[in-house]
């Protein structure tokens, strides 16, 4: 092992290393410029997520524990873009609140380390790196989510992630022991040549799955979503819901696809099932929800059983629309984060009844927002209808044809939800309305990036036959 | 050779589309239309200097015009199957290219003076503007997709510029019909290019045409119900036509598109976009001759020939000047058509597709004069209709004169260029149908009567009194029209059939005489009735149409097709099939899921006390759902 193969963890080194400039830089800025580490993280990243996009090659290193390729490689790109979309939108939140009370460099430097334990994952070669990054990945959040000191309810919420978290990762860890306790080895390669469906591997695939799935919040692990996404600072659950729900959707295909695929036919019918619970269970809740934050952890819940769909089918087709559609979610679901951000930072109005007449106060803002809601709802010819098209086509090639009904009933459901925002935003008047404002410029970008990423994902389809062509080796 | 400049000639008219579309308001009118007629006077001389450089240093190849294409390929199919966007030169795409450059040229000059004061002054130009552009475009068509992107693109902006004068709701019900028809028409178009590029495996209009290509040769491969499906194929591109191209029973459009400005009508329903079915059918001129021994082309022949003779009686009765002008082109592309249709492939045999597409030339020029002209002489009166004009030629002695010399060169009268293109179609059909000659004939007459009624009532007549005195429009106006009457008396001079010819190799053409002087027989013979009739006010008229009593009110009320049109889309489209399905729709469909969404909303409301925000509650669904699974896969769902 010599210098060079280091390089293979490009990504993780320099995210590392703006870790550390940041810890330093907080030294060094004088008290009075404060705000000024909020350009020099972004600024950072930005040049981070750029160089990310200098290919790399596929390999295997630390005996195993850490692998790459291409799709992962690409994947961590779009986690990077995810990131830097999300700093943008909440860096006139951080200058005006977090900064001030002297707990910037922090937050920053929280958020990377949990992005960075987000790479460790889904580059894990063996069950320890991944239980490290699964951990590394959660709790800075948890610290995160209680970041509004001020604030009862964020530290509710801090309190009630990492209770919830650490059950769930308690119940992975009791899984991995169950996995090695039968097949011999915590390496992924060994495993998948002596993983067989005795009861005990599949009580230690159940038990590692619901670990998994509490980040994806599926159901029935999904209680902690709604209540946290609410009392945390919008920025965190934006992060919780895009980010980190993407980069464990990501793991588990890989996983699923890899190490199971000889249990196969019991995760198809496990994820047939949860799938249709966790659809219809974040629909008919999110149908009823005042508070923005909590309608979008509900929907998000619901557009996580649509990425069930996709794993279901186990093909090179289902690797692709996957993570097609995390893409395309993320873009979606940030914008629409984005927006309520910009609100609720100006006005602190979070509720949708506050939403009322907001076209005719801020047409742009509205226009993004009712660009995010058709792409998640999935309306033509935004990204979210190529996205879910593409899901459906693949479970439908499978044969799951019922399951692809159901679906498509909960797409109706979800219509009319994201349709109730719409309504409020353009049809109704609004006794008062929340006035005109202009965004920042940090805020702005983030939101443009957003839109055109839901414009140019629909449009733009060698895109997708890129992900596909990296996806074979998981065919 | 090097074509792609030719590029150009659709890419400037864009340019000046984008510049004044986007800059609207910015840009003063006069300044527009400056814009405007810059614009297509680059075009213009492109275009001049390509059929300079094609027919006269380049074109030529042992004897034979070749076929120059330069493209890129824009969506890849199948190695064969691909959909490119380039450019093709040949005899008629580089007639065409001349004829749409002059006539819009001239359009635009005349539009300078024809839409003073108006309030969309810059809109109507870049509306002309993208005419411009997409009739290049489909003039240049490389392949049958795309021709067809450019044929919604003219008739898209046909739509804009009928519709025009939009707070009129007679200019929008108009608009909105002649595009519902030609839509609906090249659905036809569309079918036909998919089942084209089905069984021959491409678009290419230089494979498909080849005479010892696959395409052709193949033809019999496949057969739907006792037809080719290459002949279908074709049948159905040639309904697009039809509907482009005003045939019968697709004509009803035509007439109401008059109600945009003058110059449009001109432009695009006299000269160019109505001729794009003509074109199209000549560019798929050997398809159409071989394929199936010319089943399609015979078709044609007949739509044609059909179309012609039912469009002339009808413009006999009409009396909105614009209306007898457009029925009149309606029958003068029906004898395109027919003279396509009867025509053959070599040499000589090949008289009908040249005389055809001379036609077409000569056609457009003293078409677009007449239009112009008349729009002159609704730009003095403020009328369109025959009654309040008459003895104009006191008052507007150039619009008199070149009027004159369209409407004797539309009737066929020697030396102008009229007389020789139709002597041409005339010999064509004689040489091959019997039947459609004398058709021919007959439609030459009426032509002439009813284009004579129509001048002698504008121009001699009875001596109207004006309330104010019309006077000769201004000479932004008068000059296309002596520019077109010129190329109107010249025209014919032009020895068109070494040029253009079905096989390219070109031919000697020559005059008919016993054929040319009974077809100058029978225009002199209109022209004397119609001086008869209406050089000065008398009862000859009225007393005819009397005695003709049904007769007549069936051809002054265009057969009743409107009508019947009316009675198939609202009685029986509407009532008997839409609207059950409405029903339908309604009472099931959207009585299904407002169930739906009602079971939902209350469902919802029953279980939103699982979510309780307590951490134990949620620790204990958590394990709860984590034995439950477990229960499940290892002790009952174990395949």
């Amino acid at each position: 092992m010599d210098f060079s193969s280091f390089l293979l963890m490009r990504q993780e080194i320099i995210l590392l290393a703006i870790i550390i400039l940041l810890l330093i830089a907080e030294i060094f800025i004088p008290k009075n410029k404060k705000s000024s580490i909020v350009h020099f993280a972004i600024f950072l990243f930005g040049i981070h997520t750029i160089v990310g996009f200098l290919s790399i090659n596929e390999c295997s290193i630390f005996g195993g524990s850490f692998q790459t390729n291409n799709l992962i490689h690409f994947f961590k790109n779009v986690l990077n873009i995810g990131v830097l979309i999300l700093l943008l939108q909440s860096a006139d939140w951080i200058q005006e609140k977090i900064v001030a009370q002297d707990k910037g460099t922090e937050f920053f430097i929280l958020l990377f380390s949990s992005l960075l334990g987000m790479y460790f994952m889904i580059s894990s070669g063996d069950f320890l790196m991944f239980y490290i990054g699964l951990e590394l990945s959660t709790l800075p959040v948890a610290a995160l989510a209680a970041y509004e000191t001020s604030k009862r309810i964020s530290s509710e919420s801090g309190i009630k992630l990492i209770l919830s978290a650490g059950l769930a990762s308690g119940i992975s860890l009791f899984g991995i022991s169950l996995l090695y306790a039968t097949s011999g080895s915590i390496f992924f390669h060994d495993i998948i040549g002596t993983i067989s469906a005795s009861n005990l591997t599949i009580l230690g695939f159940i038990l590692f799955f619901a670990g998994l799935s509490f980040k994806i919040s599926l159901v029935p692990f999904h209680f902690w979503t709604a209540d946290v996404y609410e009392g945390a600072p919008i920025s965190v659950a934006s992060y919780l819901s895009v980010i980190s729900k993407g980069a464990a959707a990501f793991i588990l295909m890989i996983l699923l696809f890899t190490i199971f695929k000889s249990l196969m036919h019991i995760w198809e019918n496990m994820i047939y099932v949860i799938s249709i619970a966790t659809m219809f269970i974040g629909n008919l809740f999110a149908l009823r929800q005042q508070n923005m934050k909590r309608f979008l952890a509900f929907s998000s819940i619901a557009q996580a059983g649509f990425i069930l769909l996709g794993l279901i089918s186990g093909t090179q087709l289902g690797t692709t629309t996957v993570v097609y559609f995390i893409m395309i979610y993320i873009f979606s679901n940030l914008a629409a984060f984005g927006v309520v951000q910009a609100i609720s930072s100006k006005t602190g109005k979070e509720n949708m009844t506050d939403y009322e007449g907001l076209y005719r106060t801020n047409p742009k803002l509205s226009l993004v927002m009712l660009l995010a809601l058709f792409s998640l709802a999935g309306i033509p010819p935004v990204a979210g209808f190529f996205g879910k098209f593409f899901l459906f086509t693949a479970a439908a090639s499978e044969g799951f044809y019922l399951l692809v009904f159901l679906a498509v009933v909960n797409v109706t459901i979800s219509l009319y939800y994201y349709l109730l925002v719409v309504r409020a935003m353009f049809l109704r008047k609004g006794e008062n309305p929340i006035p005109f404002f202009k965004n920042k410029i940090y805020m702005r970008l983030g939101l443009i990036i957003t839109v055109i990423g839901i414009i140019v994902l629909g449009l733009y389809s060698p895109l997708y036959e890129y992900i596909y062509e990296l996806s074979s080796i998981y065919n | 050779m090097d074509i792609s400049y030719t590029i150009l000639i659709p890419l400037i008219p864009l340019a000046v589309f984008l510049l004044l579309g986007i800059f609207n308001q910015k840009i003063k009118p006069a300044v527009s239309g400056y814009i405007g007629v810059a614009g297509l006077s680059a075009s213009a001389a492109l275009s001049f200097y390509t059929a300079y450089q094609y027919f006269f240093v380049v074109g030529k190849e042992s004897g034979i015009y070749k076929t120059i294409v330069q493209k890129v390929t824009w969506m890849n199919f199948t190695d064969t199957l691909h959909i490119d966007m380039g450019v093709l030169i040949d005899p008629i795409s580089i007639m065409m290219l001349i004829v749409v450059s002059i006539v819009s040229l001239m359009v635009h000059i005349y539009s300078r003076g024809y839409m003073k004061g108006d309030d969309g002054y810059t809109r109507f130009f870049s509306f002309l503007s993208l005419f411009s552009f997409s009739m290049f475009g489909l003039v240049l068509a490389t392949n049958l997709f795309q021709i067809y992107i450019f044929w919604e693109l003219v008739g898209v902006s046909s739509f804009l510029l009928i519709g025009y004068y939009y707070t009129k709701p007679s200019a929008v019900s108009a608009a909105k019909k002649a595009f519902i028809v030609t839509r609906f028409a090249d659905l036809g178009f569309l079918i036909g290019i998919l089942i084209m590029g089905y069984y021959t495996g491409t678009f290419d209009f230089e494979t498909l045409n080849n005479p010892e290509g696959p395409a052709i040769l193949n033809w019999a491969s496949t057969s739907f119900m006792g037809l080719s499906v290459i002949t279908w194929a074709l049948i159905l591109m040639f309904i697009g036509g039809a509907g482009k191209s005003a045939m019968f029973p697709l004509h009803i459009w035509l007439p109401d598109a008059m109600e945009g400005p003058t110059p449009v009508s001109a432009l695009i329903h006299a000269a160019t976009m109505v001729v794009a079915g003509v074109y199209l059918v000549a560019r798929l001129f050997p398809m159409f001759y071989f394929v199936e021994d010319g089943f399609a082309l015979n078709i044609v022949a007949y739509v044609g020939g059909f179309s012609s003779l039912f469009a002339a009686i009808i413009a006999i009765t009409q009396t909105d000047i614009k209306r007898v002008l457009a029925f009149s082109t309606m029958s003068q592309i029906g004898y395109m058509m027919m003279s396509l249709g009867v025509s053959g492939y070599e040499g000589h045999e090949g008289v009908g597709y040249m005389a055809s597409m001379f036609h077409l030339f000569t056609h457009a020029m003293f078409k677009a004069l007449l239009f112009l002209a008349a729009g002159s002489v609704i730009h003095a009166v403020h009328s369109n209709y025959l009654k309040d004009m008459g003895g104009l030629r006191k008052y507007m002695p150039i619009t008199n004169i070149t009027f004159l010399i369209a409407a004797l060169a539309i009737a066929g009268v020697f030396p102008l260029s009229g007389f020789w293109s139709k002597d041409e179609i005339l010999v064509a059909a004689f040489e091959h149908n019997t039947l459609l000659y004398v058709v021919g004939v007959f439609v030459a007459g009426l032509t002439a009567f009813y284009m004579f009624r129509l001048y002698f009532g504008i121009f001699w007549g009875k001596d109207t009194q004006y309330k104010h005195e019309p006077h000769e429009s201004p000479l932004s106006m008068t000059f296309p029209l002596m520019v077109l009457a010129f190329i109107t008396v010249v025209g014919g001079l032009i020895h068109f059939s070494e040029y253009v010819s079905a096989d390219k190799a070109g031919f000697e053409a020559h005059l008919n005489i016993p054929l040319a002087l009974v077809a100058t027989a029978v225009g002199l013979t209109g022209i004397i009735l119609a001086f008869v009739f209406y050089k000065k006010e008398n009862e000859l008229p009225s007393r005819f149409a009397h005695a003709f009593g049904v007769f007549y009110k069936w051809t002054f009320d265009k057969f009743y097709f409107d009508e019947i049109y009316l009675f198939v889309t609202k009685k029986i489209i509407f009532n008997l099939i839409a609207a059950p399905i409405a029903w339908f729709d309604k009472k099931f469909v959207d009585g299904t899921m407002e169930g739906i969404g009602n079971k939902t909303v209350v469902i919802s409301k029953r279980i939103k006390g699982i979510q309780s925000g307590k951490v134990q509650d949620y620790a204990f669904s958590f394990i709860a759902g984590v034995v439950i699974l477990a229960l499940v896969f290892i002790y009952l769902w174990t395949n």
